[in-house]
């Protein structure tokens, strides 16, 4: 039984069906990622929790309590929205005991939960000022203020960094953490940034088309992602995924592609013999890090034969340079150490970390769960 | 060559200048003459406009006409002046206007952001309600109050206005929320406010620019009113009424000072109003059609 149950919930417009049969247990103290594009249900899951749309069919419960029916000021929870949501004709203050107000805490214990919250956030000579004062990260506080300030069994996060700009939403995003480990509450955030969803998150939820993709810890879910969509979503530069035919020689199997001049490149696979067939079509999932050039490789992992490739695009980084390669046809990014001298146009040899590659059923696109 | 283009750019734009503001000058003084006639004769003894300019100023001042206007015309058999009607105006029209804005506010809310099925339809059809001509329902309003026992009354003319109104303060409210972010309506409903606690906590302290536009506009039209005023006013006849009496009189001699007086003093509301709250109105306006 988890602290927060989304049990088979599912949600229509008409006969548009925008969620499927969404099914996340939430542990006490767990901060679950939703993340996925835009249109993949991610913030209508989040409204649903929070009762501000009906689901269709299913059930919510929060701490043993169908809230199905509850209306969200009863269901204990709080949300920072993605706008904030800033009650503009008040004062910080007045908005983050807003809410206390409403549910007739006497004055003096709210004059003490706004301390506390405002000296937590660091937002005390805010306090008097409107809204429109604030800058964006101070409005950013002020919405997790009003949040904090009811001391709820869930926090629902709506994409709260995506206006911020790229350095506070960094900034930002560490706070946010921090702010986790020292309360240790249960939270929900959406988000479509598959970085903030990584290093949040204890677990994350990949959404797709009102399905869940796949459900698990950010290593997991990084490492042997469910299908190519989680492949290529989580992961900047995504996944590399390339048809390979598989041929078996020795007792090894190896991937085979074409490179177009009729040379064959063959990777010896790390997974099992057993469970390949020679001749198999399947699809070759490769991080951008597995990929090494000739001399530069981890000793200590299984390395595939070199192959020799042309350079197609460098883009240098500063910490890593990603160097575009062509591997049978197919353009493939490779991240490499910040100095590297691979000018584009040069042919150079390259290794593959085969520990690191994922194999995918051509037809259903689901990982192939071997090895 | 440039720095000569440039120097003929500006000239240009001297010529064009003066231009305007010479054509703006004229048009206002045009517009200007009326006011200034109303208000010269009405400063005038009677024997100064019958032997003479309309358009001179007063030879001799005096403010008889206006004292006469407010408290001792004839206004139809009675010799009370325009006071009595004035003060029937101001107990119609402040209810009405505040009445009709009220329930123009609440159903913008309730339309915007307690959306339920049909929610266009109905406020399509309160919309339509703008455009309905007032000599079509003078009859049906008339059996209606009739049955209401409200029918040559004040109390009568401030539902007839009430119900006029609505259409307009709805459009009003509707657009100007329509504009106004939902998350904040969410997040108060998180927080726990109720239906009138997020609409009067949060939606109206954030209205008065159209509430502005909405209390100008319905003043004005309550105010102005004379067919409903005429038709339904009975006894407590408004301020329109009882002047088109004072100036219409076809017995006696037109005291035609007096009657300048009455004009100006019916219109003075309607003008107090707009230099009041105007510039808030062309802000209420534009209120939402540009960020920031």
């Amino acid at each position: 039984m988890g602290f927060l149950e989304i049990n088979n919930v599912t949600k229509s417009y008409g006969a548009v069906k925008v969620l499927h049969d969404i099914d996340i247990d939430v542990d006490e103290g767990e901060f679950l990622v939703l993340v996925g594009p835009s249109g993949c249900g991610k913030s209508t899951l989040l409204n649903i929790i929070a009762g501000l749309e009906n689901l269709t069919s299913g059930e919510i419960a929060i701490n043993d309590q169908t809230v199905n029916h509850i209306h969200p000021s009863n269901r204990n929870i709080a949300m920072v929205f993605q706008s904030y949501a800033l009650y503009p004709n008040m004062t910080v203050a007045q908005n983050i005991t807003f809410g206390l107000e409403m549910h007739n805490v006497p004055k003096a214990e709210r004059e003490a939960a706004l301390n506390d919250v405002a000296k937590l956030l660091q937002i005390e000579p805010l306090l008097n000022r409107k809204p429109g004062q604030l800058s964006g990260g101070q409005r950013q506080r002020v919405a997790m203020g009003r949040a904090l300030v009811r001391n709820p069994d869930v926090f629902l996060f709506d994409e709260p960094l995506s206006n911020l700009d790229a350095k506070l939403r960094v900034d930002m995003r560490t706070e946010i953490k921090k702010l986790h480990q020292k309360l240790k509450k249960t939270i929900v955030y959406v988000t479509h940034d598959q970085i903030e969803a990584m290093t949040l998150s204890s677990r994350i939820a990949v959404m797709y088309n009102g399905y869940v993709q796949q459900l698990g810890t950010p290593s997991e879910v990084y490492n042997k992602p469910a299908n190519v969509f989680v492949a290529k979503f989580i992961g900047s530069p995504a996944m590399n995924v390339i048809p390979a035919t598989i041929s078996i020689k020795a007792k090894h199997a190896f991937a085979c592609f074409e490179d177009g001049n009729g040379r064959a490149i063959e990777l010896q696979l790390s997974q099992p013999v057993s469970s390949l067939k020679d001749g198999q079509s399947l699809l070759l999932g490769i991080r951008p890090e597995a990929i090494s050039d000739l001399g530069n490789e981890d000793r200590n992992v299984n390395i595939s034969k070199p192959f020799e490739t042309m350079v197609m695009v460098t883009e240098p980084s500063g910490a890593d340079t990603f160097v575009t390669l062509n591997l049978a046809g197919h353009d493939v990014v490779s991240r490499l150490r910040g100095d590297v001298a691979l000018p584009s146009g040069t042919l150079a040899s390259f290794t593959v970390n085969m520990d690191k590659v994922v194999l995918f059923d051509p037809e259903t696109e689901n990982r192939l769960d071997i090895g | 060559m440039s720095i000569a283009s440039q120097d003929s750019a500006v000239k240009n734009n001297r010529t064009t200048m003066v231009l305007i503001y010479v054509t703006l000058l004229v048009f206002a003084l045009f517009y200007l003459v009326p006011l200034f006639v109303m208000i010269a004769n009405s400063l005038k003894p009677l024997s100064e406009i019958t032997g003479g300019n309309m358009m001179a100023l007063p030879k001799e001042w005096t403010i008889e006409p206006w004292l006469k206007a407010w408290s001792t015309a004839q206004i139809g058999v009675e010799p009370t002046g325009l006071k009595p009607y004035f003060i029937n105006s101001i107990i119609m029209v402040v209810p009405a206007v505040i009445i009709s804005s009220v329930i123009g506010a609440i159903n913008g809310y309730v339309l915007t952001k307690w959306r339920f099925k049909g929610d266009t339809i109905i406020f399509g059809l309160m919309l339509f309600s703008c455009f309905i001509p007032f000599q079509i329902v003078l009859i049906p309003m008339a059996m209606v109050l009739g049955k209401l026992g409200l029918s040559g009354s004040v109390s009568g003319l401030i539902l007839v206005h009430v119900v006029y109104g609505i259409g307009f303060s709805t459009l009003y409210y509707r657009n100007y929320y329509a504009a106004f972010p939902t998350e904040l309506v969410r997040a108060a409903m998180i927080d726990g406010a109720g239906f009138f606690q997020i609409f009067w906590r949060i939606m109206l302290p954030v209205s008065g620019p159209i509430t502005v536009v909405c209390v100008i506009w319905q003043f004005t039209n309550i105010w102005n009113d004379f067919l409903f005023g005429v038709s339904f006013g009975g006894q407590d006849q408004p301020m329109t009424a009882a002047l088109n009496n004072l100036v219409q009189s076809s017995t006696g001699v037109k005291e035609y000072n007096v009657h300048f007086a009455g004009a100006i003093l019916a219109a003075l509301p309607t003008l107090l109003v707009y230099i009041v709250a105007g510039r808030y109105f062309v802000r209420g306006l534009m209120a939402g059609s540009v960020k920031g």
